[in-house]
């Protein structure tokens, strides 16, 4: 995916940037309002995180006129406010949803998927694979005419595999992309995904392969 | 008042008296003078004596004073000839032509006497003469008396007039200045526009006054909101680049020793910016506790949106969230936030405290004149944690190390339900879990 991140502050911004590029997502960085308005002329992106106070203005009138404008480029505020009044007030504004600084990337992943998929209807993006159809935006793996709903935690698991098939994954970084930072978990927790998610591609030719002391792999045939 | 207007009319009876008296006094000075001289002028001097001839106009005269009693003596060479002989004599005799006057008692009453004294020739000799003509004061004092009366009775009334006029003055002066003081007193604390009221032109540097404070209280609010609001900003920044960095670097590490104090650093994050948002929310919760503030809150509509914000994050722990709302929408007066808060932190803690692919009951219900928001959890459950301590600022259960938390947030939860006039109950599971009741009056 393409994001356009909107944040004046360099540190929080490049962190920002190497956290989604870890997932293989393109990021363009914009510090001002004004820098963001020419990215939004020059490109299309999936999603917009904004920041609110930036030096040249408030994002929320950023975000107002982003949507007088009729553009519906998503987007997620990043707000430093946690008062609930401000929910109200930025979704009133059009902001797709928002998250609180600090964030945990995971949960600003989540946020991401739920708002892609609220917004999914025109943009189908199927994803082909050896003999099954996956929608990321419903979560469903379709093994001919069989559809199966994966949950959240299948499906990321899915997704991570996906995303590089025959590429060997260490259990640890599934942990990374599956549970949220400050939890704590074994990397064994992930078995359980793993197995779960195995009986949900049951009868197809793709399948997670256990690489033993290494990780897994998504084969297909 | 009473007391001022007795002093003031009695003080107007003393000097009318006084006034009167003396008036009254010279006038009947005057009458009885001119009868004496009327006497005095008819004195002839005969062949053999002194001829007196009393005329009796000068007796009418005196009746125009009223029915007072008139006395008169006429002494000639020292011998009373006519009239009363023991009518007092003045202690000098008088001298010259006009009259001389005085008081005396007579015949048990107070009178007032006319004295002239004449020389007539008799045979070619003077013969002193003394005319006295007296008479009593009663009407003199009489009319003293009813002038002095209906001086104080006049001053009397004009003092009630006075008071009247002056208390329909006062309080129409006074009215503006009360409706000024309602209307100020009636706005809520957020209402800080300036007083537009129309006023009279004396309440015009009042109202400037105020305003000029108001404008300046408002600054300050505005600026302190301003300030924490670049407070947060300046202080989550930060954080959120540190919590992010660590999670890059959890990323890129296996060493789990690493990896171990990655995940603690970002925990101490997590529970410094919880405990901020928290101590922030409480206050809030605090503040606006005092404020009544009301807004038209569909109780439906707040639920629904809280547990729509929490579903992302539940999602990612496979926790399912089952809500249970009534067909028609739930509406009360009441303050927005100080509900949202309740609610968000209830379903906070059921996400946080329940396991993974756990299911969490949310539920709207109306019973008769009460609301009823019931979160319950499969969670830990209170574990013998007896709620009251609960909601104990900064106390936790013995059982929630492992979670980030402030131990704030059943804290907010009760003190919004008591701000709301409602109830918070925590109460254990059957089955297990945690359930929590928030119930709110309906109007």
């Amino acid at each position: 995916m393409r994001f356009l991140l909107v944040e004046d502050n360099a540190d929080l911004a490049r962190s920002v940037v190497t956290r989604l590029s870890l997932d293989g997502h393109g990021v363009d960085w914009a510090p001002t309002l004004s820098s963001a308005t020419d990215h939004l002329a020059t490109a299309t992106y999936d999603l917009i995180l904004l920041d609110i106070m930036l030096p040249d203005g408030d994002g929320r009138d950023f975000l107002a006129a982003h949507r007088r404008a009729r553009r519906d480029t998503p987007v997620i505020v990043m707000t430093a406010r946690s008062a609930v009044s401000d929910r109200v007030a930025l979704l009133d504004t059009g902001a797709d949803d928002y998250v609180t600084k600090p964030f945990d990337f995971n949960e600003l992943e989540a946020r991401v998927r739920a708002v892609l998929r609220r917004r999914a209807g025109a943009a189908q993006t199927l994803v082909t694979y050896a003999d099954l159809t996956f929608d990321p935006l419903t979560a469903t793996v379709t093994i001919g005419t069989d559809p199966r709903e994966l949950r959240n935690r299948e499906l990321r698991l899915f997704e991570v595999l996906l995303a590089a098939p025959d590429r060997i994954f260490s259990k640890t970084h599934l942990v990374d992309r599956l549970f949220s930072a400050a939890e704590s978990v074994t990397d064994n927790a992930i078995e359980v995904y793993v197995g779960r998610l195995r009986r949900k591609l049951e009868g197809s030719v793709a399948r997670i392969e256990t690489v033993r002391g290494v990780g897994y792999r998504l084969t297909g045939g | 008042m009473l007391v001022v207007a007795a002093v003031l009319s009695g003080l107007l009876y003393l000097s009318v008296r006084s006034v009167a008296f003396a008036a009254v006094e010279t006038t009947q000075d005057r009458i009885l003078g001119a009868a004496t001289l009327a006497i005095a002028e008819e004195l002839r001097g005969g062949a053999d004596g002194v001829v007196v001839e009393v005329p009796y106009a000068a007796f009418s005269m005196l009746g125009a004073l009223g029915e007072d009693r008139v006395f008169y003596r006429i002494v000639i060479g020292g011998e009373t000839v006519t009239g009363y002989a023991d009518l007092p004599m003045p202690d000098t005799p008088p001298q010259g032509i006009d009259p001389i006057y005085y008081s005396a008692d007579y015949q048990g009453d107070r009178v007032r006497i006319s004295a002239v004294g004449r020389s007539v020739l008799v045979a070619r000799a003077p013969v002193d003469v003394v005319v006295l003509v007296a008479q009593t004061r009663d009407a003199q004092s009489d009319i003293v008396t009813r002038m002095a009366n209906r001086a104080a009775a006049l001053g009397l009334g004009f003092f009630v007039v006075a008071a009247l006029l002056s208390i329909v003055t006062a309080r129409n002066a006074l009215t503006p200045v009360q409706r000024l003081a309602e209307a100020v007193g009636r706005r809520g604390p957020q209402d800080l526009r300036p007083v537009t009221r129309p006023v009279p032109k004396e309440l015009g540097p009042l109202v400037l006054a105020l305003n000029g404070f108001i404008g300046r209280l408002s600054g300050a609010l505005s600026r302190t909101e301003t300030f924490i609001a670049e407070a947060a900003h300046h202080i989550r920044t930060p954080l959120a680049t540190l919590r992010l960095q660590a999670e890059v670097a959890l990323r890129q590490s296996d060493d789990e020793a690493v990896r171990g104090s990655l995940r603690r650093m970002i925990r101490a994050v997590d529970e410094s910016a919880r405990s901020a948002g928290q101590l922030l929310d409480h206050a809030a919760v605090i503040y606006r506790s005092d404020q009544r503030a009301t807004d038209d809150v569909d109780l439906c509509a707040v639920t629904l949106g809280i547990v729509d914000a929490f579903r992302p994050v539940a999602d990612m722990r496979d926790l399912t969230i089952d809500l249970t709302l009534p067909d028609a929408p739930v509406t009360l007066s009441a303050d927005r936030l100080l509900i949202e808060s309740a609610l968000r932190n209830l379903v906070d803690n059921a996400v946080k405290y329940s396991s993974p692919e756990g299911r969490i009951d949310v539920s709207l219900t109306v019973i008769g004149k009460r609301a009823l928001v019931r979160v319950a959890d499969r969670g830990r459950g209170l574990s013998g944690a007896r709620p009251g301590d609960l909601v104990v600022r900064f106390k936790r259960g013995a059982n929630v190390a492992d979670v980030v938390g402030s131990g704030l947030g059943l804290t907010i939860v009760r003190e919004a339900a008591i701000a709301l006039g409602g109830t918070f109950d925590l109460t254990e599971r059957e089955g297990g879990g945690a359930c929590a009741d928030l119930s709110l009056p309906l109007p």
